[in-house]
């Protein structure tokens, strides 16, 4: 087995012709068995496959993109399960983002963030409330709701709003730290929640409890965006923006700074890195991910309600960032993935296999252990395992090495971007 | 509205008095595991909630049996609270020894995540355990101490209306009081509170003075739990009903009047509890009329957040803390 995996490594060509099969067999088993939700992670996990190859950095993100945008949809697009593949693999995109988000705040920065969810809210009701007729109640000026062009807008006002929101609260907590931070993001995520539940008196912002309903749905170019299959382009290519702009920062000045708070605040304070500054960017631009895919949240549910936003919410986000690898994008990139898809598919299929079985009368299973009311039994689970047994998740931060020789002959940016390239990539 | 704010006073003071007791014991469990560890136990409100229900589970097979009717009430109260507090306690140390000793060493995040993976797990799985045996899993217990009692607040000055209680209320009252000072008393004179003391101070020098750190930091752990849990008794008695979800909140809450009083200090924490607790029943009753009806009762939680957002920014060492110096 070890043997066969060394030759793999070393035979660029095996390596080619294997990911090919791979992925032209679970296409063509998307293809045909459509109700196979098997073929569609099998498809998915192709990419997986691929962050493992020894392809260039480019390769890697050829192929991923095309398998993303060309095969995965047009497989699936064969039967009446399409839409909601779709919705699993946009839904999928949303968290891979926000886990990006917080992958800067925890990962990176080494600041526990417990009311992450907060800023997905924002961003959320941010749009929602622009885009339904609740902005009436408040603003004098303007008709609304605004029309569905006003999204692409939105994008970034929810961005900019979330990352102001990041900033304030990073302004009161940068004082504590540790446990502490961890608890009053906590209380701060429950204020915002309590706050957005309220908001109907004495003048009806939120439309407190009920939600808002019927928020617009995107437009361009006339087209309005209505299905999944739409929405997944748009997710799709934000993400992709996102882990661009995850991964240059990641190296830049402002990530190394990040990282050597984490480490050790005195030192890095003593080295000359602005504390205070360095925090508060991690806040913002964490949070900043995080409204921009709450207001793609709100435009694809159509429907934003306090119920989203809870305290589960933001534990789950932190399950995916260290179950893949605090600090490790590929990582927070997979954990975010199967997170997403075990609560979405696999307990959900788990349920209904055994509501089915216990209707057949072969076993019967109590309602109460239908394994979609498991979840938070199983995130606890996962995190004790992980954080006992495997603290830097299933694949972990590496540091890009740096060859000493090339260094002193002044080749230091090829080298050392090139080492960086290969090291990290969207698996 | 002043006028209204008076009259309604004793029932605010009254009320504010049985959550404050309630936070004040929880806190008690926070503060023990902090000092001796400097480790936020965030699954001691879970265990508080496991309390809960296991004597909601006691009491209700002891009304099954018929006992409840049969022996006297107190005499009940005592058992439940005797066999919680056990069965939690053992709980506290099962979970020290699996998510918090071999993490001793460390980083400070990852043991915080072992704690928060603590909670969800205990959380979802007395959900499932209720959920199994009843069907529901919210819970109602049965009700003891129900009479109403009325305190004439009115003839001490005549601006206060009358307040009434459960009669449970000083049941709570008094078992958190006996609590509470049973604590003190055994942390500030008992052999093994001195031993507790040492491994807070300096768990090292503690060691070589032979001083068996692991067994201390269990004991803290036994105890501490076993508040929380006859906590979650009296919790139940006096409130009725519960469900699986109750302990993250007030676990939240206690933790904050561990802060407010100074975390690691045990007459501290109760005074922050009774604080606390005062404060949250005041801004419940009074926010409505204050604020001419902009800001409901259900910014409770908001007021209470905020007082632990501005207590750590401002004395993070707490009202009767020391000021911690950091060693590089």
């Amino acid at each position: 087995m070890k043997k066969w995996l060394n030759v793999l490594e070393q035979n660029k060509r095996l390596q080619a012709v294997v990911i090919a099969v791979y992925i032209v067999i679970t296409f063509i088993s998307l293809y045909f068995a459509q109700k196979s939700v098997v073929a569609f992670l099998l498809l998915l996990s192709s990419l997986l496959l691929l962050y493992f190859t020894t392809f260039s950095n480019r390769v890697k993100w050829l192929i991923g993109i095309v398998v993303l945008s060309i095969l995965l949809p047009l497989a699936a697009s064969q039967g009446e399960a399409y839409q909601s593949y779709m919705e699993v693999a946009t839904l999928v995109g949303i968290y891979i983002a926000m886990a990006l988000g917080l992958n800067i705040v925890v990962g990176l920065a080494g600041l526990l963030d417990l009311g992450f969810v907060a800023f997905f809210a924002i961003g959320a009701y941010t749009y929602g409330i622009f885009a339904t007729t609740q902005a009436n109640n408040f603003m004098p000026f303007g008709t609304y709701p605004l029309s569905g062009e006003s999204f692409w807008i939105f994008l970034i006002i929810g961005c900019i709003v979330a990352a102001i929101f990041g900033i304030l609260l990073g302004v009161p907590v940068l004082r504590v730290k540790g446990d502490y931070l961890a608890i009053v993001t906590l209380g701060f995520g429950e204020i915002i929640r309590i706050i957005f539940n309220n908001l109907d008196k004495p003048i009806n912002i939120t439309n407190g409890a009920m939600g808002l309903a019927s928020v617009q749905p995107p437009k361009l170019f006339g087209i309005e965006f209505m299905y999944p299959s739409q929405f997944y382009y748009v997710v799709l290519v934000i993400l992709l923006l996102t882990i661009f702009v995850v991964r240059r920062l990641e190296y830049s000045k402002i990530g190394r700074a990040w990282k050597a708070v984490r480490e050790n605040e005195i030192a890095a304070q003593a080295m000359g890195i602005p504390l205070v500054r360095t925090k508060l960017m991690a806040f913002a631009i964490g949070a900043s991910f995080s409204g921009m895919m709450g207001v793609v949240f709100a435009a694809k549910q159509t429907f934003v309600d306090p119920t989203s936003f809870t305290l589960l919410e933001s534990i789950t986000i932190l399950v995916m960032v260290i179950l893949g690898g605090m600090g490790s994008v590929p990582g927070v990139i997979l954990g975010a993935a199967l997170v997403t898809i075990l609560n979405l598919q696999v307990l959900t299929e788990l349920t209904n296999w055994l509501n089915q079985l216990s209707l057949s009368g072969v076993v019967s299973i109590p309602d109460a252990l239908s394994p979609a009311k498991m979840q938070r039994f199983i995130f606890g689970v996962i995190l004790i395992l992980f954080a006992l047994y495997r603290p830097q998740g299933l694949l972990p931060a590496k540091n890009p090495r740096f060859d000493e020789k090339e260094l002193k002959n002044g080749t230091t940016n090829m080298v050392g971007k090139e080492e960086a390239k290969d090291v990290y990539f969207n698996g | 509205m002043v006028e209204h704010v008076l009259q309604t006073l004793p029932q605010v003071v009254i009320d504010g008095l049985a959550l404050g007791a309630v936070y004040a014991i929880v806190a008690l469990g926070y503060t023990m595991v902090y000092g001796i560890l400097e480790l936020i136990n965030f699954a001691h409100g879970e265990i508080f909630m496991t309390g809960a229900f296991v004597g909601t589970a006691i009491l209700l097979s002891f009304s099954a049996f018929g006992w409840l009717s049969s022996m006297p009430i107190l005499l009940a109260l005592l058992l439940v609270l005797v066999a919680t507090s056990i069965t939690t306690g053992l709980l506290g140390m099962g979970i020290e020894r699996v998510a918090y000793r071999p993490l001793r060493n460390a980083p400070k995040l990852i043991t915080l995540i072992t704690a928060i993976g603590i909670s969800f797990l205990l959380q979802d799985f007395v959900r499932f355990v209720t959920e199994l045996k009843k069907g529901n899993y919210i819970l109602t217990g049965p009700s003891l101490f129900t009479e109403q009692v009325s305190i004439s607040a009115s003839s001490i000055w005549s601006g206060f209306h009358d307040a009434s209680v459960k009669s449970s209320f000083f049941i709570v009252l008094v078992t958190a009081v006996i609590m509470m000072v049973t604590l003190d008393f055994f942390v500030n004179k008992t052999k093994w509170g001195m031993a507790m003391r040492a491994v807070a101070q300096d768990r090292e020098t503690a060691a070589l003075m032979s001083v068996n750190v692991n067994k201390v930091i269990a004991l803290t752990f036994f105890i501490g739990s076993a508040l929380g849990g006859a906590t979650g008794v009296l919790f139940a008695i006096q409130y009725g009903t519960i469900d699986p979800y109750i302990g993250f909140i007030l676990g939240l809450k206690a933790f904050t009047a561990a802060v407010l009083g100074g975390i690691g200090n045990i007459r501290g924490a109760m005074f922050g509890g009774i604080v606390l607790g005062l404060l949250e029943m005041f801004a419940a009753a009074n926010l409505p009329i204050v604020s001419n009806g902009i800001l409901g009762a259900e910014y409770k939680d908001v007021f209470a957040f905020s007082i632990l957002i501005i207590v750590l920014i401002f004395k993070p060492e707490g009202l009767f803390g020391k000021v911690s110096v950091e060693k590089v």
